[in-house]
C-alpha cells in the first residue's frame, strides 16, 4: 500500500461554515478507508497545533455556529487513529508561537529534516 | 437618516474564511442600524442556493442532528431576519450571468437577479463600498 504524506499550509479555509477543515477531514476519511496517511503542518497551518484556540461564539444574524471546529482536537483524533502528525518547528518559531503551547503528541520536525521525512512516504500531497 | 453600505462578495461557500468574514461584517452593520446592499459575484452566488442540505459527519461519527450545521443559505436567511428585526434594509443581488453559468438559480427568499449596472447604482447611492474579492 502506498504511504502518503499530506502537507497542509493554509489553515481555516471555510472552517466556520464547514465545521471542519477539509484537508484534515479528507485525510482522516482516507485513513478510515484503509489508507496509510500522515500529516505535516507547515506555514500558517502550524497554528492548528495550538491547544488554546477557541472558535466558539460566532453568531451570524439569528444563527450561532454551535459546533465549530477545534483543529487540534481533530488532529489528536487523527493521531489516535494512527496518522502521524508532524509540525515544522521553524514555522512555529517564526510566528512567535511558543512550542509549549502546542499539543505535545505531535512531532516537531526541522525544515532541514523534511527531505528525510518525505523519503519515508511514497507520495507527498501539498494541499 | 440611516447610512448604507454596499458590499461585493466573490467567494463561494465553504472554501475560505472570506465569505464568513463578509457575513460577519453584514451582521455587524445591520446591528448598528446600517442598510446593507450585497452584490454576490461569481462563486458567491452559491451562498444562497436553496438546495443546500446539512449532512452527517462520518469522520466525527455524528448525525445530521448532532452536527447542527447551518448552511450558508441559512446564515444569509438569518441575516434577512435580523434586518427585519432591526428595521433596516438588506438587499441582495446575485449576478445573473454568474448564476446561469453555474446553474445556481434556485435561491432562498430574499435575493434577486441583477448585474453590474445594479452594483454601479448602489455604489453611487451608498456611503461606502467594500469589495471583497476571492484570492
Amino acid at each position: 500500500m502506498k504511504k502518503i504524506l499530506c502537507i497542509l499550509e493554509t489553515p481555516y479555509r471555510g472552517t466556520l461554515e464547514e465545521q471542519d477543515d477539509a484537508t484534515l477531514w479528507f485525510t482522516h476519511a482516507l485513513k478510515n478507508a484503509g489508507g496509510d496517511m500522515g500529516i505535516l503542518l507547515r506555514g500558517n497551518a502550524v497554528n492548528y497545533a495550538v491547544t488554546a484556540q477557541d472558535p466558539a461564539g460566532v453568531v451570524i444574524g439569528k444563527l450561532s455556529i454551535e459546533r465549530p471546529v477545534y483543529p487540534h482536537k481533530d488532529l489528536l483524533k487523527m493521531k489516535q487513529a494512527g496518522i502521524p502528525v508532524h509540525v515544522v518547528r521553524e514555522d512555529v518559531e517564526t510566528r512567535g508561537i511558543s512550542v509549549n503551547s502546542l499539543v505535545t503528541d505531535f512531532e516537531l520536525v526541522s525544515a532541514g529534516d523534511l527531505p528525510s521525512l518525505f523519503a519515508q512516504y511514497d507520495q507527498v500531497w501539498h494541499w | 437618516m440611516a447610512k448604507t453600505l454596499t458590499i461585493s462578495i466573490m467567494e463561494p461557500p465553504y472554501e475560505s474564511a472570506t465569505s464568513t468574514t463578509a457575513m460577519r461584517i453584514i451582521d455587524a452593520a445591520l446591528r448598528k442600524g446600517i442598510n446593507v446592499n450585497v452584490f454576490a459575484y461569481e462563486g458567491a452566488v452559491s451562498l444562497t442556493v436553496k438546495d443546500q442540505k446539512p449532512h452527517p459527519n462520518p469522520v466525527h461519527g455524528t448525525s445530521v442532528e448532532e452536527e447542527k450545521h447551518p448552511n450558508t443559505k441559512d446564515l444569509v436567511a438569518s441575516l434577512f431576519e435580523l434586518a427585519k428585526e432591526k428595521g433596516v434594509k438588506l438587499e441582495w443581488i446575485n449576478c445573473g450571468l454568474c448564476v446561469d453559468e453555474r446553474g445556481a438559480g434556485n435561491w432562498i427568499d430574499g435575493p434577486r437577479r441583477g448585474g453590474p449596472p445594479d452594483f454601479h447604482k448602489w455604489v453611487q447611492e451608498s456611503d461606502a463600498t467594500l469589495v471583497i474579492p476571492t484570492k
